[in-house]
């Protein structure tokens, strides 16, 4: 048998095929359905009136409510009701409600396998690939399509294979690994293909970490990014309500065909992208002084537990500068409680951040909003202009580390001195 | 190209996303405040003029960013008849014929000028220009073309519904 990758082995399953060519338009069933209360009730509720058509099965769909809570005004309460209310209407079995951001709470739950076929209605969803599944962000519309038969199409990807050797320096992490993949190669580098994300130094990484660099495949436009499972996965796995998972053919064989970048992780430095685009990239040394009003540690891609453990590495017994707030709002309740028993909250804190509620925030600009005219550096995953709800807003993005350390000095800097 | 009605291109540059055609502060009110903004920071006018069967032309890559269809279908309820583009984030090009917005790939779009008067030829997957000469576009697959003859998804699903109800 020809030697085949990791996406063609996951999308063969789903498809009921031996094997699958890329370029091929099929139709795979799908394992689960996550939506939030934007994308998913307010907007899937009417369709299936309109309908008057069923869930396909309801064991296999997440809600998580996460993008308008807490409710800010009238707008976000009608919302995040419609939410609620249609969730005790169908009595679906899996909701979680205001515990945190939906690629996070959703493998957190335990809701994630390798091997998994699954669809986000959010365009972070191949964070699930850091799990060996497929998973992908759709829209509303085309939810509605998996809500009703449990079947999507896609054509099958070419693999693109971001190979990392080497081992990553102190204070410099998987955010500035997907910067650096970003300066390279462009927000739609990845063609709507499949990344996969191989070598040493992604092996060396932390699930938390894996799932920072599949989260924002988005950003490098591919469908999935993908991390082959392994010991790493299976025992993070076991501690999160999913125990004893297989690994075995969750992987690309050796030969496999695709496209392969190289990149050195012991050479590479933070990174920072500019406003207003994740690709426009450069190292936190070459970056001119930026003096910076807010620090945002948020959102599925940079305020989990060890990005909240990276962030209170250099904050630890130190102040942030005057001018500056530094605004932390825990990607989960979960990673928030694990936060406080290791006393990381308390440095947090004692350096002067301020806590905000486990939730999207204002990372997209739906419920709270950055102030206009304000210079932010963010762990999140995008700074295209009014993202943020903030049109005059200049935002910049880095790692919890470069974030931290910019909230000490006032000015956007490079972490590793308070870390020598 | 005949039966095809000309319409109005507007130009755009290249990686417009998805929070310019749908801005994260509009989307709880609805897709007609969202309509009202789309565009604003790069087109302030484009909302207020934008006519039925207008054509966006835009640089490579529309559409990054956000699945929030809203970022198609804001154009769809706008009347916008399709974008053509050299190139499309993938995950807004599912979105756009699932809420019957036409996309044509077309690797010499940035030839059309701003307001010129051109015809969209889908299922012959080229776009003619005020002066007669034809730009070459991708062909699209049957079901998408399909999908968005349709009106989108939600009708194309509701048609096969009523159908499998009725057949015995």
């Amino acid at each position: 048998m020809a030697p085949t990758t990791l996406a063609q082995k996951l999308i063969a399953r789903a498809a009921g095929r031996s094997h699958v060519t890329p370029g091929e338009v099929l139709t795979c069933r799908v394992d689960l359905a996550m939506f939030h209360d934007s994308s998913g009730p307010r907007r899937l509720q009417p369709m299936l009136a309109e309908l008057g058509a069923q869930i396909w099965d309801k064991d296999k769909v997440v809600l998580v409510i996460d993008h308008y809570v807490p409710e800010a005004d009238e707008e976000s309460r009608r919302v995040v009701h419609i939410a609620r209310d249609w969730a005790a209407e169908h009595r679906l079995p899996h909701v979680y409600d205001s515990m945190g951001i939906c690629h996070v709470v959703l493998p957190q739950q335990g809701h994630l396998k390798p091997g998994m076929f699954c669809v986000g209605g959010d365009s972070h969803s191949p964070t699930g690939g850091a799990f060996g599944a497929y998973m992908f962000g759709i829209g509303a519309t085309e939810m509605l399509g998996v809500v009703v038969t449990g079947e999507i199409w896609l054509r099958v990807p070419e693999t693109i294979f971001m190979h990392w050797s080497g081992a990553l320096a102190e204070g410099v992490s998987a955010k500035d690994m997907m910067l650096a993949m970003l300066g390279r190669h462009g927000m739609n580098g990845g063609r709507y293909q499949a990344v996969e994300f191989c070598g040493d130094a992604v092996a060396a990484l932390s699930m938390a970490e894996r799932m920072t660099l599949c989260n924002m495949s988005a950003e490098l436009g591919a469908q999935v990014g993908l991390v082959a499972p392994d010991d790493t996965t299976r025992d993070w796995l076991a501690r999160h309500g999913a125990p004893g998972v297989e690994t075995g053919p969750w992987h690309s064989d050796v030969g496999a065909p695709g496209i392969r970048h190289h990149f050195d992780a012991s050479t590479l430095a933070p990174q920072v992208a500019l406003p207003h685009s994740p690709a426009q990239v450069c190292g936190v040394d070459a970056l001119e002084p930026t003096r910076i009003d807010i620090a945002y540690i948020g959102a599925c891609t940079g305020a989990k537990l060890d990005d909240l453990r990276a962030a209170a590495r250099v904050l630890a017994g130190r102040r942030i500068a005057g001018h500056v707030q530094l605004l932390v709002a825990p990607a989960s309740m979960r990673d928030a409680a694990e936060a406080e028993t290791e006393g990381v909250m308390r440095q947090l804190l004692d350096a002067g951040a301020t806590l905000l509620p486990s939730a999207c925030g204002a990372c997209a600009g739906y419920g709270s909003r950055i102030p206009e005219g304000s210079t932010v550096i963010s762990s999140t995953a995008r700074n295209f202009k009014g993202r943020m709800g903030a049109a005059t807003a200049r935002v910049y993005l880095g790692s919890p580390y470069t974030v931290a350390a910019s909230a000490l000095r006032g000015v956007i800097d490079d972490a590793r001195e308070f870390l020598a | 190209m005949s039966g095809v009605n000309p319409g109005r291109a507007w130009r755009l540059p290249a990686e417009v996303d998805t929070d310019q055609l749908a801005p994260g502060a509009t989307m709880k009110h609805g897709l007609e405040v969202t309509a009202r903004h789309c565009l604003e920071a790069l087109r302030p006018e484009f909302a207020r003029e934008v006519r039925h069967g207008d054509v966006i032309v835009a640089g490579a890559d529309f559409g990054i960013g956000s699945s929030r269809e809203q970022a198609a279908s804001v154009l769809v309820h706008l009347g916008v008849a399709a974008v053509i583009a050299p190139s499309f984030a993938g995950l807004y090009f599912r979105n756009a014929f699932n809420v019957g917005l036409l996309l044509l790939i077309c690797p010499q779009a940035q030839r059309i000028e701003d307001g010129e008067l051109i015809a969209v030829d889908a299922r012959g997957a080229r776009v003619q220009r005020s002066d007669g000469s034809v730009l070459a576009c991708e062909p699209i697959p049957g079901f998408l073309l399909d999908l968005v003859e349709a009106g989108g998804l939600l009708p194309q699903l509701k048609r096969c519904l009523t159908t499998s109800k009725e057949s015995p």
